[in-house]
């Protein structure tokens, strides 16, 4: 076990230099750079751009180099923790971030934890009751809840909170709250309006692990070890959780893998529609302006996520599933 | 009859389950009785409603079903009889019948365990639900049983995961998980039909062992007679969910009264069988292949005499052992090892083995399905050999028309979404034959070569019965004319009255279009009835090959004596040897006389001719005489 992790970990290496080679590229391929959108926007407003700080503030930041130098210095200065400045917030980048990470995750985690909160009952109760009316009930408002764009449900939400609780819904607190350090009157404000944003983003993810646990947990029912443990006697609730719910369960641990990014990100037009102050809308604004280490930084910090949350999956299926630590399948 | 001396009495019992188009019959008003002690057989082929019976038993039926009438059960500990009907689904009454009073084991040993526990929980959790133990106790328990069913090392068993383990101990430790309580009643429902017939002896032997130790009686759900004979008190035999016959074994097997009963024995391959004698398939397959004879088939047998020559072919699969966390496993599988064997053109040749014998690489290597690792198979066509493995482009073409094969899975094997028109003129379309019109032609006669109606070419396979269906493959195996057709275990799934059907038909075919056969087989029977030489596999090597007669009254080899030794025969004069079942297993070499191991030097094996064909595999210096028993 302890030989795969750290195999794997090993794996990460050229994983991430791969990722961060795309990243740079990507960022780069546009043409220009930050200070020529700068410079072009400052034009369309009619100022005077002075060109001498600008093409100052070009040769502080290396952008007179070459490619290859550029990206030596950028993945040099994340590895000593150093992400770059934000042109556009005239900040380093981890403070940028850092603001508002908390709040995303915040949001993020309060969404998981509703989501497996609601969809766990109904998918078992779904798959236990096929074909009922319940089973039929849930599966429709599962699919509503499926189809309906999470934007179109913020605006619907936004109206009704103001008409009926006379909830001002944008942002995550009052707008007074919102460059004051944290208090108490803070936290308040805030879980006041975290439930809207939960509701919005959490609906189409409850209704597809529904499905997803409810289909998986159909295929273990009709096993023949589920008849064996009622042949044993066993008090049917807890047969079903000890043998067919557990073995139904390896998809959603491979999902872990694809969360942990998903709390960084946040949902992003979501976001944007609810003006949270989260990152999702934050990184799309960079990407915008070219403010290529906020969103380079950005981008690669979500890759890192991504890997280790698939290793993290990996390793808890092992754990999870004898078969997988045990059998090796065998080649042909 | 007393009434109260019944463990088990179920008085006209009826089941129905609900489907889309109404309510379909699995049991009509069907009363049996298990006598204490005693073993009571529940005959029937697939479809019969003798599962969804012991399922009634224990309430464990599908949600769609319902059940009238009366089971009662007589607890001989209390005395108290209950009427397992009455009591409610899923209460607390019936579990603690469950499991405690009657147990029951599956036929399919590798998914009615669950994967993700260990043997050892699985087992001790039914004490957990039944008995008042503490964990000391009950691990104590545990492994008492385990050993009692025969787990060499039961402390290690106990920690084992079922995938670690083979079928017949899968099935060993599902028998203590359904033991570990000492019921009254043990319902085994199939309890051998997945497992070797090795295998099926040594679990048939346990079986009836811990019967008798532990006193308790048990209801034998089987399709295989020779299973029934081997170790029922009492038969009850069950067709479309009607008790057809019932009564001790004697009377069943010596003065079988029903016809169908008669039916069914007459449908069995046994190895006394005369020389061209016929099975009697409960329903007899009209063949007509003269229509075929023009177009695809011919009764021209000249040729070469060898049709196909295989020479030291041998595979090896690298097996990642435990990939995942632990080192693999340096020693590649041998999956085949130097196999040598010819086919005569119009002979059909039996390949027998057990489960992971190599038998099926052997079949797709001479497909082209899976390329050896060395070794040579040359195929004589009329026309001149063909070496089958450097066969490219034409010539492979030309090849694929002269092998075809049929195989196991009727179900999987044709497309469900071709209609048999197409699924028998796809070949002819592939090899460019004819024209559409005389496709149509040879399609038809193909329909009535295996005498279906050619009325049917317009539906789906998942209209036909599992017998149709495999005649379907045969029939798409034959539309192009093969010289040599490949059999993998073409009966194996089928009941025993239509795997009869089956077998006629072949040799029907055999017979009137000069077809050469590679019969593979798990079923000593069958093979006995089919082929004109038989081949022995164990563990990747032919360790025997002989023609039919010599092979099965004078078997050399200690592999092919204890096959045939283990073969439960449907006849009561004819009991099973247990003692030769011995807990060991046959195909382990270390069992065998020194004579046909390799030797410490690491000394080779090689076959041995000892006249008539008769090829043994034994050490090189073996002294002809020592080998014969």
């Amino acid at each position: 076990m302890l030989r795969y992790i750290l195999w794997r970990i090993a794996v990460m290496v050229p994983t991430l230099f791969l990722i961060s080679v795309l990243v740079f590229t990507i960022i780069e391929l546009p043409p220009g750079d930050y200070f020529e959108s700068y410079v072009s926007e400052l034009r369309a407003m009619g100022e005077a751009a002075d060109m001498e700080e600008i093409a100052a503030l070009r040769e502080r930041y290396g952008f007179d180099k070459p490619a290859p130098i550029r990206y030596f210095h950028w993945v040099g200065g994340m590895l000593r923790g150093d992400f770059g400045y934000s042109f556009e917030y005239q900040l380093p980048v981890s403070s940028v971030v850092g603001d508002r990470l908390w709040l995303t995750v915040l949001v993020s985690f309060v969404t998981i934890v509703f989501t497996w909160l609601i969809a766990f009952p109904i998918g078992i109760y779904s798959a236990t009751h096929q074909y009922s009316w319940g089973d039929y009930g849930l599966t429709f408002l599962g699919l509503i809840g499926l189809a309906i764009p999470n934007f179109m449900l913020a605006l619907i939400l936004m109206y009704f909170a103001n008409i009926w609780f006379g909830t001002s819904i944008g942002h995550l607190m009052d707008q007074k709250f919102l460059n004051e350090p944290m208090s108490w009157e803070k936290a308040k404000s805030i879980l006041e309006h975290l439930w809207i944003p939960v509701i919005i983003i959490g609906t189409a993810g409850t209704a597809g692990m529904v499905r997803r646990l409810r289909a998986n947990l159909l295929d273990e029912l009709q096993k023949q070890y589920v008849v064996t443990a009622r042949a044993k006697g066993m008090n049917p609730f807890r047969a079903l959780v000890k043998y067919p719910l557990r073995m139904s369960l390896n998809f959603f641990i491979s999902d872990i893998g694809s969360i942990l990014p998903q709390i960084i990100s946040g949902a992003e037009i979501t976001a944007i529609v609810l003006s949270l102050e989260t990152t999702g809308p934050m990184l799309i604004k960079a990407l915008q302006s070219q403010d290529m280490y906020l969103a380079g930084s950005f981008l690669m910090f979500l890759a890192f996520l991504t890997v280790i949350g698939v290793l993290i999956s990996d390793i808890a299926l092992a754990l999870l599933d004898p078969r997988i630590r045990l059998q090796g399948g065998s080649t042909k | 009859m007393i009434r109260g001396a019944d463990l088990l009495r179920i008085e006209d019992l009826s089941i129905s389950f609900a489907m889309l188009g109404g309510r379909v019959d699995a049991v009509k008003k069907a009363s049996l009785r298990v006598l204490p002690g005693k073993v009571t057989a529940l005959v029937g082929e697939s479809g019969s409603g003798k599962s969804v019976i012991s399922q009634s038993v224990m309430r464990i039926l599908p949600r769609i079903a319902t059940a009238s009438g009366r089971i009662l059960f007589n607890d001989p500990l209390t005395g108290r009889q209950t009427d397992i009907l009455a009591l409610s689904q899923d209460g607390p009454d019936i579990r603690a019948i469950r499991g405690r009073r009657i147990g029951k084991i599956f036929q399919e040993p590798m998914t009615s365990l669950s994967p993700l526990h260990t043997v050892g929980d699985q087992v001790s959790e039914v004490l957990t639900i039944h008995e008042d133990m503490s964990r000391a106790e009950r691990y104590e328990r545990t492994i008492e049983m385990l050993r009692l069913v025969g787990f060499a090392k039961p402390e290690r068993a106990f920690r084992m995961y079922p995938f670690e383990l083979s079928g017949g101990m899968r099935q060993r430790a599902m028998i203590a998980l359904a033991l570990i309580c000492r019921p009254a009643l043990l319902i085994a429902d199939e309890p051998t039909t997945a497992l070797d017939v090795t295998i099926q002896a040594q679990i048939l032997r346990l079986l009836r062992d811990l019967q008798h130790e532990l006193n308790m009686a048990m209801l034998l759900i089987t399709h295989d007679l020779g299973v029934v004979a081997n170790v029922a008190d009492e038969v009850v035999v069950i067709y479309h969910g009607e008790i057809m016959e019932a009564g001790p074994v004697e009377d069943i097997f010596r003065r079988p009264a029903h016809p169908y009963l008669r039916g069914l024995m007459a449908a069995v391959p046994h190895f006394d069988m005369k020389p061209g004698e016929r099975l009697k398939a409960l329903r007899e397959v009209p063949v007509n292949a003269s229509h075929l004879l023009g177009t695809v088939g011919s009764r021209d047998r000249t040729g070469p005499e060898i049709v196909l020559s295989v020479r030291d072919v041998t595979k090896s699969f690298q097996i990642r052992k435990a990939g995942f966390f632990r080192r693999p496993d340096e020693a590649p599988l041998r999956a085949v090892d130097s196999v040598s064997f010819d086919i005569r053109r119009g002979e059909c040749l039996g390949l027998v083995g057990e489960s992971g014998c190599g038998k099926t690489t052997v079949s797709k290597m001479l497909m082209r399905a899976v390329t050896p690792d060395s070794g040579s198979i040359v195929f004589n066509d009329r026309k001149g050999p063909i070496d089958v493995l450097k066969a490219e482009g034409g010539e492979l073409q030309k090849l694929r028309a002269k092998i075809q094969m049929v195989f196991q899975d009727p179900v999987s094997s044709l497309s469900p979404r071709m209609t048999v028109q197409n699924i028998l003129a796809e070949p002819l379309e592939i090899h460019g034959r004819g024209t559409p019109k005389s496709r149509q032609e040879t399609v038809v006669a193909l329909m009535e070569a295996i005498g279906l109606n050619s009325r049917y070419l317009n539906r789906y396979p998942h209209s036909f019965s599992g017998g149709q269906r495999q005649r379907i493959g045969i029939a798409r195996a034959l539309a192009l004319g093969p010289e040599l057709l490949i059999c993998d275990e073409p009966v194996s799934s089928l009941d025993v009255s239509v795997q009869a059907q089956i077998l006629n038909l072949l040799k029907d075919l055999q017979k009137d279009l000069g077809l050469t056969y590679l019969f593979i087989s798990h079923n000593l029977a069958v093979v006995d009835y089919m082929a004109d030489r038989i081949a022995v596999m164990c563990a990747g090597r032919i360790v025997e090959l002989a023609p039919r007669e010599i092979l099965m009254r004078a078997p050399v080899h200690p592999y092919t004596r204890s096959l045939l030794a283990a073969v439960p025969f449907p006849d009561l004069d004819r009991p099973l040897d247990f003692s030769a079942s011995q807990a060991a297993n046959a195909s382990d070499m270390r069992n065998w006389a020194p004579q046909f191991r390799r030797d410490e030097a690491g000394e080779g094996l090689t076959p041995i001719d000892l006249g008539a064909g008769h090829l043994v595999l034994a050490r090189r210096n073996a002294d002809v005489r020592e080998l014969r028993p």
